[in-house]
């Protein structure tokens, strides 16, 4: 059936009409008169050509279906949360939670779409493009870089409690079971033959807290002088065989393909590392100092302005710091900032000797321009 | 002449004994080499996927995620691979059949696809789409999305697979002339006829090696897409890019399960490369018999 009607059609886009001009064009043709087979192939050919273009067209419509229905103008809300490396897990979790607790107050949906990366190179996404409604990143630092092209409002840490920081998190040590190079503190690290696995601070938020956890660390042992400072990293940076874009590279870098001695990780990543890989595989180690990780969020007001979501993306931050959302936190390792869920789930944080970054390097603003920017200590570091 | 049957002999000769183990020595590193870096990767990719059974295999391939990044995949190649067809025969047709100023570097042009890494290709766009880029904020205003969204993942699927046909089809054009069309013209075809009925049934062959060349780049494409992707998930993660993602989420089974249905889809391109390739020979040895005769 399909072949007759194709048949037909082919001999409709035939030569005009003329019979007899084909007919004598056909027999022209070198080869054509011995071989029938190729005839037929011919038509099945035109037939094929006719179903790609149409396929083609379907699908042209197809794609401004899609487009459309990205459009603000459905009824569901649509919210995207672009997010660092390590969350993925817990705002799967957290976008459940929240979708059941605004149909119960507004009885409105929400499908919430997450994205995941090295938080500098997510901001950067931001920045060109990627219509985030709220972004909730690793550091203060990349949601600055985000201010700072205009899509956020440059006072955006005084507008949700605890410097828009809803849980924070702390740097530790992931070893192999039995500690086979028995590393106890960062100066274990820069000893010759440790292998160390962190990811690339140019990229990584969560690489950027280990740099400065480190460098944190040796300020303080060097009674803040910044050549030994800057030697000490030289030499940490110098064990490290390979930088990964981001957190989520670095811990499959060492626990999936086995590569290095020890994984300096967030806190977080290292407990879900060693619940995942089961007993037995990896000890979590806590150095004797290192940094409060604060992973800040923040409503991305000119993008959620754009949809109309500026009211649900504030309370998607908000619920942030509810208690059921903090004890999703804490079930995902990172350290609940409300007092009475922190109580409670105490138990499974080790005690830690924290500095913050302001402590530290004077805010991330000062950090950036001193390690990070182009041609700073990071480059100098690692580049010679 | 007796120096000819003598030389004719020398090379007819059995090789000898150093010359036979050079050899099997050649073509045993061959097999090792190709196995040990092609076929046991490629069989560990399958291992690993159906390491916890069948059951949970087909169950990994069931998720969401896989399911919204097949149907991207399928919907992207569904609107690179025809648009490619069309480019690609309309640049062949001009460059194999008319001779024009510019025409070397329209050539040489259609290759940049393959010389360019496809990151780079990826951030060309976001530099003509993205929010600070030159059509940025107009596309913003009028509430279009192109870069972190289908079209931006399209346009960048179109860059890397276009030389495919284009590579196909203009050598063959060109070695096989336009005597054919030419006599079709003189005896009264309009130009669509010719192309219909003379030019097309002419390619079909390497135009269809092309396109199955340009599929399957666009299904595996990675470098390119993850650029202009913005990974959202189930909206704009394909299966390269879920292949990655659900390995750094500790997902094996169904990391592997993604890049099995990739491999899959590799195997069969081979195959239908394999019998097209034998068709054509088919063919031509037809055509050639039919003229001797």
């Amino acid at each position: 059936m399909e072949k007759a009607l194709a048949n037909q059609s082919g001999s409709e886009t035939g030569i005009g009409g003329e019979v007899a001009n084909a007919q004598v064009c056909k027999t022209c043709i070198r080869g054509f008169e011995t071989r029938p087979v190729l005839q037929l192939i011919l038509h099945e050919e035109s037939y094929i050509m006719k179903i790609s273009f149409r396929s083609a067209w379907h699908s042209l419509g197809l794609l401004l279906a899609l487009t459309a229905l990205a459009l603000p103008l459905s009824a569901q809300v649509q919210l995207l949360n672009v997010s660092f490396d390590p969350t993925r897990e817990f705002y799967e979790d957290y976008n459940a939670l929240f979708a059941q607790h605004w149909k119960a107050t507004t009885g409105q949906n929400v499908v919430i779409s997450q994205s995941h990366g090295g938080s500098g190179k997510q901001a950067r996404s931001v920045i060109d493009g990627l219509e985030a409604d709220v972004v909730t990143l690793a550091l203060a630092y990349d949601i600055d870089a985000i201010a700072d092209s205009g899509l956020i409002d440059s006072s955006w840490v005084t507008k949700l409690p605890n410097k828009s920081t809803p849980f924070t998190s702390t740097i530790v040590f992931l070893v192999r079971q039995g500690n086979p190079k028995g590393i106890k503190d960062w100066n274990d690290l820069i000893k010759p033959g440790v292998q160390v696995i962190t990811p690339n601070p140019k990229t990584s938020g969560g690489a950027r807290w280990n740099y400065l956890a480190a460098w944190g660390y040796a300020l303080r042992t060097a009674g803040n002088d910044e050549t030994k400072a800057r030697a000490f990293m030289k030499k940490l940076y110098g064990n490290v065989p390979v930088l990964d874009t981001g957190a989520r590279g670095s811990t499959t870098t060492f626990v999936q393909r086995g590569i290095g001695d020890v994984l300096i990780a967030w806190e977080s990543e290292a407990l879900l590392a060693q619940k995942d890989a089961g007993p037995g595989k990896f000890e979590m180690i806590v150095p004797s100092a290192s940094i409060v990780a604060e992973t800040p969020v923040a409503v991305v007001d000119k993008v959620a302005q754009k949809h109309g979501t500026e009211k649900i993306a504030r309370a998607y931050l908000e619920y942030l710091y509810s208690p059921e959302a903090q004890e999703l936190a804490a079930k995902y390792f990172y350290r609940p900032t409300l007092k009475s869920v922190a109580a409670k789930y105490d138990f499974q944080f080790p005690k830690v000797n924290t500095f913050t970054i302001e402590q530290g390097t004077g805010g991330w603003r000062n950090a950036q321009a001193k390690h990070f920017a182009d041609g700073a200590y990071f480059d100098q570091i690692f580049g010679k | 002449m007796r120096h000819l049957i003598r030389l004719r002999a020398k090379i007819e000769r059995k090789p000898s004994l150093p010359a036979r183990t050079a050899r099997l020595a050649l073509v045993i590193a061959a097999i090792a080499f190709v196995s040990l870096f092609l076929v046991l990767p490629l069989a560990s990719v399958f291992a690993q996927a159906f390491s916890q059974g069948w059951r949970v295999y087909l169950a990994a391939i069931h998720t969401g995620e896989i399911v919204d990044a097949l149907k991207l995949t399928g919907l992207v190649a569904a609107i690179a691979v025809p648009l490619n067809v069309v480019f690609g025969i309309a640049s062949s047709w001009a460059i194999a059949r008319f001779d024009f100023i510019g025409k070397k570097l329209l050539v040489s042009l259609i290759d940049i696809p393959l010389a360019v890494s496809p990151v780079v290709a990826g951030m060309m766009y976001v530099e003509v789409f993205g929010l600070h880029g030159w059509f940025g904020s107009w596309l913003s205003n009028h509430n279009l999305h192109v870069i972190f969204a289908v079209p931006g993942i399209v346009l960048a699927t179109i860059f890397v697979t276009f030389p495919f046909v284009a590579r196909e089809l203009i050598p063959f054009m060109q070695a096989q002339g336009s005597d054919e069309e030419q006599a079709a013209v003189v005896l009264g075809a309009r130009p669509f006829s010719v192309f219909w009925r003379v030019t097309l049934p002419n390619i079909k062959w390497p135009l269809l090696y092309g396109t199955i060349l340009a599929a399957a780049r666009s299904i595996g494409e990675f470098g390119a897409v993850s650029v202009v992707s913005g990974h959202i998930r189930g909206r704009t993660v394909t299966m390269p890019l879920a292949v990655e993602m659900l390995y750094n989420e500790f997902n094996f089974t169904a990391a592997f399960a993604a890049a099995s249905l990739l491999s899959f889809a590799a195997v069969i391109t081979l195959i239908v490369k394999k019998a097209i390739e034998l068709s054509t020979e088919y063919q031509r040895s037809k055509a050639e018999q039919g003229s001797n005769e």
